[in-house]
């Protein structure tokens, strides 16, 4: 039981960290069709503002992911405008390359600006430590990290089904050339998701460095994971995402807890299986 | 009058004809070779490696740039063929360099089908998740059966007999990098001529446009999955050269890395020709070689660049690209 219920905490806080992190990606995937394989790299950016922060800087953890989401946009900006506006309706290779690249790259210069070492993010003394349910403690940093999955996924709802942006957003998914010659802008529309999906990247980055740990080759790691998880959701669906996160994320920590010399083999069994029956995604709606 | 039309039709048909039979690949195959035995005596070892690279690159090329199926899993193929060639080496005692060979094109082919039978059922994103998703099972499944492969160990004491009983394989690894290079162009060969058959061309059509080859009554799963047995036999060989050559086998040669990186040499070198994917190779692996002697991690921020530049500047690749070059400068006086 004891065991049932910490594979479980830990299941819901992987897959929260990676909803968070990927969620991101789906919506621009979906959207603008681009397989992002350096959707990780922006995760880590992330990360690493908040670690200098934090740690170097001395300023406080909420600063720190401030500091990391708005950096990290920063940094994101001009490769948007100039790498990844030439490859919107390129062939899958010629878009798998070009973010391999661009992965690499921030591979490279992390290490060399930060080094080959592990960084962590210290956490407040708010977060340390742990919540006594009575029967079981729970650590305070777990269950921070499920309440912002959750937030993140509700706030992403209302924005997506409740506001005039959700609404030129679906459109413009749905069909890009109809919704512009409707009189959205859909660059724009782009423009705006894209950077919130890197927003939310180097948020998860932030929260989930103690899950997924801080190094410079974190970018090539999960880069795979974040794929995955896009697939299996659908691109494009929340809903989907969030569903896929949950599934992928107990298979692996279950997998880990149970028969860890097995290494990631039941995972990507797993994905293997998921894609085989829904090519499309459990709730997908890309072509 | 008649005479000098002759000639020119002759002339120009003569050299399509050689190279259209891959004479001049093998030409320029053989005098690269010889050129690296004579340049780099000290250093055979890691032109073997090039070599057993390049054929893993070409077999890329057969399902990448002649059919169009984008993976990043063909290190699977790869690291079957080391695996087979070892693992028959090492608890079968076959120990014949040739007969070893033939494990390994074996054992590639049949993980090509295993994994055709895979990554085939989906399209697009899918199928590039299902192809990483393959290098990654087989990886665990090398490690986790460590009685056979070794585990993270890798797979050491392959000890390959002396060829024909004459030639052994030294120190210096003279014989292995011969035995390369003469692997390396019967594949060639044998390729060019796959590619310019009826089936090749089949291959071509389903790249282009699968609906219509259906409609024409070919089936175009069947192509595909008969190509990437082909192509596993050709990685197969690759990995088994890599066995024979280096006496270890890694779990590397089952990594997603290698995947990435065969297919980062292909597009460098430029898809869907077969020139085009020995020569990223060797650019790839002599570059390689040298920088990241001096710090692997630049080499990472170079290779990045490299692709972000050949993306961008020249997506049809090196050899693409002079191609292009060539017909611009021939067409030009004319």
């Amino acid at each position: 039981m004891q065991t049932v219920l910490s594979i479980a905490v830990d299941a819901l806080a992987y897959g929260m960290v990676l909803f968070v992190i990927s969620i991101g990606l789906s919506v621009t995937m979906g959207l603008m069709r681009v397989v992002n394989l350096a959707h990780g790299a922006f995760a880590m950016i992330g990360g690493y503002f908040a670690s200098y922060a934090v740690r170097d800087l001395g300023l406080g953890y909420a600063a720190g992911i401030l500091i990391a989401i708005v950096g990290t946009v920063i940094i994101a900006i001009p490769v948007e405008r100039f790498l990844y506006r030439r490859i919107y309706g390129a062939p899958q290779l010629t878009q798998v390359l070009m973010t391999i690249g661009i992965t690499f790259c921030v591979i490279g210069i992390t290490n060399f600006t930060f080094g080959p070492t592990l960084k962590t993010v210290p956490l407040p003394a708010m977060l340390q430590g742990s919540v006594d349910l009575g029967f079981r403690s729970i650590a305070t940093h777990r269950i921070f990290v499920i309440i912002c999955g959750f937030a993140v996924a509700a706030g992403l709802w209302f924005l997506i089904e409740r506001t005039n942006f959700g609404i030129k957003l679906r459109a413009t998914i749905d069909n890009a050339a109809m919704t512009a010659a409707l009189g959205v802008r859909t660059e724009l529309v782009y423009a705006v998701s894209f950077a919130v999906a890197i927003a939310l990247a180097a948020f998860g980055g932030v929260i989930g460095a103690e899950l997924l740990p801080l190094e410079p080759y974190y970018a090539l790691r999960y880069m795979v994971t974040f794929l995955v998880v896009v697939s299996v959701g659908g691109a494009g669906s929340i809903p989907g995402a969030l569903i896929a996160c949950l599934l992928l994320g107990a298979i692996d920590t279950t997998g880990r807890y149970l028969a860890p010399e097995y290494g990631e083999f039941f995972f990507y069994l797993a994905v293997i299986l998921i894609v085989t029956l829904f090519p499309r995604g459990l709730v997908g709606r890309m072509k | 009058m008649a005479v000098s039309m002759d000639q020119s039709l002759t002339a120009p048909s003569l050299v399509k004809r050689l190279a259209d039979s891959g004479l001049i690949g093998v030409f320029a195959i053989v005098l690269a070779g010889a050129m690296g035995y004579l340049l780099m005596p000290n250093n055979l070892a890691l032109l073997t490696q090039i070599v057993a690279v390049a054929l893993l690159v070409l077999s890329i090329d057969l399902v990448t740039g002649y059919c169009g199926v984008a993976t990043l899993g063909h290190a699977a193929l790869f690291g079957a063929g080391a695996y087979g060639a070892g693992i028959a080496a090492v608890h079968f005692g076959i120990t014949d360099p040739v007969a070893m060979t033939a494990v390994g094109l074996l054992a590639g082919a049949l993980a090509g089908l295993v994994s055709g039978l895979v990554i085939l059922r989906a399209h697009g994103l899918a199928q590039l998740v299902l192809s990483i998703a393959v290098i990654h099972l087989f990886h665990e499944a090398a490690n986790k059966a460590s009685g056979w492969t070794g585990g993270s160990d890798g797979l050491s004491a392959i000890m390959p007999n002396a060829f024909f009983g004459l030639f052994e394989f030294d120190l210096w690894g003279r014989t292995a990098y011969v035995y390369g290079v003469v692997l390396l162009g019967l594949v060639f060969i044998l390729l060019q001529i796959l590619v310019r058959s009826p089936f090749g061309m089949l291959a071509r059509g389903v790249r282009q446009d699968q609906i219509r080859i259906a409609a024409m009554g070919a089936s175009s799963h069947a192509v595909l999955l008969r190509m990437y047995v082909i192509s596993g036999a050709v990685a197969g060989i690759g990995g088994a050269l890599s066995a024979i050559s280096t006496q270890v086998v890694g779990l590397d040669s089952l990594s997603f890395t290698l995947s990435a990186e065969a297919l980062v040499m292909l597009v460098l070198g430029g898809t869907g020709s077969l020139y085009g994917a020995m020569i990223g190779t060797v650019v790839f692996m002599l570059f390689e070689d040298t920088l990241s002697a001096a710090n692997p991690f630049h080499w990472l921020t170079v290779v990045g660049a490299l692709l972000i530049a050949v993306v961008l500047f020249a997506p049809k690749g090196l050899y693409g690209t002079a191609v292009a070059l060539a017909d611009r400068f021939r067409r030009r006086p004319a």
